[in-house]
């Protein structure tokens, strides 16, 4: 009997984390991969409002206009609500110049199916929005997005 | 020469290191999805057009003041009775059978004092240029919400096989996950539907506030 005896019996044979840390490793490439950082610094305050019959926006054709009161840090831009596009506060009148800017970024087969997205906080009044639509016509950029959140505005 | 092996770096902590990482990263990620109301401008015309008359009764008005309140086809209305009363009215169906402009899907009261056919219904929005963004979109959104309702309803009378809404195959066709041949028909079925309904929504420009 005494041949079949094991050599060491009863305690476990420890299991081996020599391969955790490549583990966590991919995990940490993933994430480090999906992360974007954001690429416009937010200059406006950016309470969305609330829908739920929503599109999903095609983010490679798009171009992004926030608008809203001046967020936290930036009080000195007054209280009136601005837009912004790109990384700076922008006029009604410049809005042609930056978005076109913006533009060219894209990629060349997408710059002629732009459609632009807005991101309005929601207390600013219509009447900047209408503005800036009326802008948008002129410019013959027709497709726009209301980015909204989910959610709808009658639950609360 | 006493020649020592060099001791090896114990590798231990290295999970942790690589955790504490992977944790910053989980926590600064944002997976931004950005999702919103699609809308068409209309184009800039450089000669007026010669105006359409839209008869009164193919017409529907929201009216939004300075003070978010809604005036409904010029009653005073909550915003949650604005879905239910697009819907009777795009889906009225108040042209006479035997006409051209009869709809013979609509099952709506069927009043003459309403639409036609959705086809010749229009919803015109008007609003204050002090209206807030949030009651703009509130309202944008239900009425999307109504059209919707009643293309889901005719999609899925006209492919009952589907077993889905014309929303969910709209999403499905948005994010990729029908493709080939497949998505080409159902493509087809979504215009259809499309044209069946077809959204028609007009916005006036808001007048001056403070009236």
């Amino acid at each position: 009997m005494s041949k079949f005896k094991k050599k060491k019996s009863g305690d476990l044979p420890p299991i081996s984390t020599a391969s955790l840390p490549d583990i966590v490793f991919m995990l940490l490439f993933f994430f480090m991969v999906v992360t974007v950082l954001r690429d416009s610094n937010l200059l406006v305050q950016q309470k969305l409002p609330k829908g739920d019959q929503v599109e999903k926006l095609k983010k490679d054709r798009s171009v992004f206009i926030y608008a809203g009161k001046p967020g936290a840090g930036y009080e000195k831009y007054g209280k009136e609500a601005k837009i912004q596009i790109g990384d700076k506060f922008t006029d009604v009148s410049n809005i042609r110049f930056a978005l076109e800017e913006l533009r060219r970024k894209l990629r060349p087969e997408l710059q002629d199916k732009v459609m632009v997205a807005l991101k309005v906080d929601e207390e600013t009044n219509t009447g900047l929005v209408t503005d800036v639509k009326q802008e948008l016509r002129d410019l013959n950029l027709l497709k726009l997005i209301y980015i909204t959140t989910p959610g709808n505005q009658l639950d609360n | 020469m006493a020649r020592r092996s060099a001791p090896e770096i114990n590798a231990g902590s290295m999970a942790d290191i690589a955790f504490l990482l992977l944790i910053f990263f989980l926590v600064t990620t944002t997976i931004e999805k950005d999702k919103g109301i699609a809308r068409q401008l209309p184009p800039k015309q450089e000669d007026q057009p010669e105006d359409v008359i839209i008869k009164q009764k193919n017409l529907f008005i929201v009216n939004i003041n300075k003070h978010d309140q809604l005036l409904v086809e010029e009653e005073l209305a909550d915003l949650k009775d604005l879905r239910q009363a697009a819907i009777d009215f795009i889906d009225n169906g108040g042209a006479p059978s035997g006409t051209v402009d009869y709809c013979n899907f609509c099952k709506g009261k069927r009043s003459p004092e309403s639409s036609d056919n959705p086809e010749k219904a229009v919803i015109s929005v008007q609003n204050d240029r002090l209206t807030s963004y949030k009651m703009y979109i509130a309202v944008q959104n239900e009425l999307v919400a109504a059209y919707n309702f009643l293309r889901d309803r005719e999609y899925m009378r006209l492919y009952p096989n589907r077993r889905a809404s014309f929303t969910e195959m709209k999403k499905a066709i948005d994010e990729g996950d029908i493709t080939g041949a497949q998505a080409d028909k159902i493509q087809e079925e979504l215009q259809a539907v499309q044209d069946l309904i077809p959204l028609k929504l007009s916005e006036a420009e808001p007048k001056k506030s403070g009236l």
